[in-house]
């Protein structure tokens, strides 16, 4: 621990504020207390959510200081500046010009200024972010998905097993994981009140994103970075980016993740220049290591129907589980095993922070979210090359994947590897045809 | 801010030209769609809002107002001609003959990460959760689609409206034990929203008044407006993002807590589980029960005016 010195200076001022919560066994790695008592935060990433999710940090009710953001974009970080600053003030941002980080590079001393980083930006970024901060032993947030490809997993799991070693908390913006009525239920999945889990449904089917249009300024790297979402460097594709909520819960369920996946997916009608290289839609099943059988299904289709939500069935009873708070457990006969509260129910991306925030500030090691997240974006990511080659993919045939979608340079004026053609549209997967792994 | 304020207020002033020429209901078609809605005539009037119930101090007192002739929508606005107006790419798609250009350019909705009919489906099904500046800016695209102005209706309009002439506290009378002809309420929604137009209509109409989705009016909520308010199409402007004045029951909504005067109002925790910052100026993630219905004034405004009221700056919401 090369932070010993810091961290005793942490203990010692920390005391002032944590009062009568302090724990004997008080423990931050690699934090440092700032005079003020404060913990200082670092925000990577500057959009919404990463706004978002510093706007819950102060929401805790924690002695917080932000004191260093990075984005790629001055834009989005001035903006997010802004929003921050008008809401909490000087007494909690404290973020003088040379720590507002623009370009690619900013992450690393913006993390090296904090005690606990938020980690934000587009999920291709994420492995990198992620073994930086805990190289530098910080206390993170991080949004899901994880990583877009195989490397960016293999990444992440080698770092969340150091984050592991030096006891550093890390919490996943997985958020169905700190709902009370995902909570509920597992507990009683776990428990056997359904049976073996022998089959399920998860489904992410909507209309899709925002698109941002390309201008005549733009290099064809700010453009995909601006547009990221329709691009697999740094998206993963929606079936990584978003379906990855709904396929987590299916492993939660499972206690486990698929050993392979098999599935048909394509561009159907979000078919423009620009709309990238993902898909529209992706269909799957994924087996499990005991045979048992996961429908997946998500797909951004305007006009049609909507569909978010999950559904396992035991030999003995089902589920019915949503992000709206649904956890409706019944028999085979139709008799209610468990049915959650709707109503009143906590935000779940508050409690997330909550109980991130409120182990640091005791000095507890309680999170340790990095490996689960990573493996359900690892099978997510399974997905997209299970529809995007046509072919059946064993979960360790993904994981050793080495197809490198990541830029070799990351500039503005650098030339991303997917391009698009002469006719203004970009190429994607051809199932059957494409190479994936 | 002043700009809000001024354009809220100008709107109501109408003009003695009549360009429609004919008041009666007609169906109005989104150009180049299947989609149609229609529209009944509402009367200039006058009429007793309000009630002197004093379990109910925000209905108090009994005024007479007086309004100018309206069209009402007969039902709530429902997806299908809503999601065209979310959704660009897929209005084009629907949209034989293309988009016009000046219907391109248009403001519209950011598209909703989550899904925002919250599993209850579309297909003539009302519309929901969209903010009041989204119910507003979705009147502005038909009004460039079709060159009809339509807005959101003041209180005023939509109490006047609701009674159809009645004086109690439902249209059809004071006794809830009918309501169910005419709503989808708490009692028996099975917490869903459900097609549009499927209960009895009021006398001029209006199905769904007291059910199914909440709808958004114009009006900034104050408890004591009524004690204050103009006698002649009255409007508390807003200058600020809550609370506004929502009406009508939902599928949510108690029996209780239904009648032509009840005022319900908006909510910022509506939005509590928006993850990003600044939180959506278009959707309200914990409101699957808010909807729209929309008015056109016999008399519209000059397109000036019309401008400035569709232009309004949304209020920032943190």
């Amino acid at each position: 621990m090369k932070n010993l010195n810091s961290r005793r200076d942490f203990l010692k001022t920390s005391a002032l504020v944590t009062g009568g919560m302090m724990a004997p066994s008080f423990l931050v790695p690699g934090a440092y207390a700032a005079p003020a008592n404060e913990l200082k935060l670092a925000v990577i990433g500057c959009g919404g959510r990463g706004t978002g999710a510093v706007f819950q940090a102060f929401e805790t009710g924690h002695p917080i200081k932000l004191v260093a953001m990075a984005d790629a974009f001055q834009d989005r970080l001035d903006n997010s500046y802004k929003a921050i600053f008008d809401k909490y003030g000087k007494d909690k941002v404290d973020v003088p010009e040379e720590m507002k980080l623009v370009g690619f590079e900013g992450y690393k001393k913006a993390i090296a200024a904090a005690d606990v980083v938020i980690l934000a930006s587009p999920p291709g970024f994420r492995p990198s972010h992620f073994e930086e901060a805990v190289n530098q032993g910080k206390q993170i947030f991080m949004e899901k998905p994880v990583a877009t490809d195989a490397a960016g997993i293999r990444k992440v799991l080698a770092a969340a097993e150091v984050a592991k070693a030096k006891k550093l908390n890390v919490v996943v913006g997985l958020q169905r994981r700190y709902q009370s009525n995902y909570i509920e239920v597992m507990k009683r999945i776990q428990d056997g009140q359904l049976g073996e889990i022998v089959g399920g449904q998860v489904y992410w089917n909507d209309g899709g994103v925002w698109i941002r249009e390309r201008k005549p300024e733009m290099t064809e790297m700010e453009y995909q970075m601006r547009n990221w979402y329709y691009f697999n460097w740094l998206c993963g594709d929606h079936i990584t980016e978003q379906h990855v909520h709904n396929i987590d819960i299916a492993n939660w369920a499972k206690n486990g993740y698929p050993v392979k996946a098999e599935g048909t997916g394509g561009r159907q009608v979000r078919t423009g220049k620009n709309t990238g290289e993902i898909f529209d839609h992706h269909v799957l099943t994924f087996t499990y290591a005991d045979g048992s059988v996961i429908h997946s299904e998500c797909r951004h289709f305007p006009g049609a129907a909507n569909r978010v939500d999950e559904t396992f069935q035991g030999t003995k009873g089902k589920v019915y589980l949503s992000a709206g708070n649904h956890g409706d457990m019944t028999d085979w006969k139709g008799n209610s095993i468990y049915s959650h509260n709707r109503e009143n129910q906590a935000n779940p991306y508050q409690t997330e922070h909550d109980e991130l925030w409120g182990a640091i500030v005791k000095g507890e090691y309680k999170f340790a979210d990095a490996e689960r997240a990573a493996k359900s974006t690892m099978t997510a990511i399974m997905g997209r090359y299970a529809t995007y080659s046509g072919k059946v993919l064993t979960w360790d045939e993904a994981l050793n994947g080495t197809v490198d979608l990541f830029p070799d340079t990351l500039a503005w004026d650098a030339t991303p590897k997917l391009l698009p053609g002469a006719d203004g549209f970009y190429p994607h997967a051809v199932p059957g045809k494409s190479k994936v792994v | 801010m002043k700009k809000y304020l001024a354009a809220s207020g100008l709107i109501l002033m109408s003009f003695q030209l009549n360009e429609s020429g004919v008041f009666e209901a007609y169906t109005q078609k989104i150009p180049g769609t299947e989609v149609t809605f229609d529209l009944a005539p509402i009367p200039a009037g006058s009429f007793q809002m309000g009630s002197n119930d004093s379990n109910f101090p925000d209905q108090n007192p009994i005024h007479e107002v007086k309004l100018d002739a309206f069209w009402m929508g007969t039902h709530e606005v429902t997806w299908d001609a809503f999601e065209l107006f979310l959704d660009k790419q897929y209005e084009e798609s629907m949209t034989e003959g293309g988009v016009p250009e000046i219907v391109d350019g248009l403001t519209r909705p950011s598209l909703p990460y989550l899904d925002m009919t919250f599993g209850m489906g579309k297909e003539g099904k009302p519309a929901v959760g969209m903010t009041q500046y989204g119910a507003l800016q979705y009147c502005r695209w038909l009004y460039l689609k079709t060159g009809i102005f339509y807005r959101i209706p003041t209180e005023a309009e939509w109490e006047y409206a609701a009674r159809a002439g009645s004086k109690g506290r439902f249209f059809f009378g004071d006794d809830p034990a009918n309501l169910s002809e005419y709503s989808w309420t708490k009692a028996n929604s099975q917490d869903g929203t459900h097609p549009v137009g499927q209960k009895k209509a009021n006398p001029w109409g209006l199905f769904d008044i007291y059910g199914n989705v909440q709808e958004w009016t114009i009006d900034l909520y104050e408890e004591d407006f009524y004690s204050r308010s103009a006698k002649e199409n009255p409007l508390n402007p807003a200058e600020k993002l809550y609370p506004h004045v929502v009406r009508g029951g939902s599928f949510k909504t108690p029996e209780s807590e239904i009648g032509s005067a009840v005022r319900g109002v908006s909510d910022p925790t509506w939005k509590r589980i928006d993850p990003q910052i600044p939180k959506s100026q278009w959707w309200f993630p914990e409101a699957p029960f808010i909807g729209l219905r929309i008015v056109r004034p016999l008399n519209p405004p000059s397109p000036e005016q019309i401008k400035a009221y569709y232009e309004q700056e949304p209020i920032a919401d943190y």
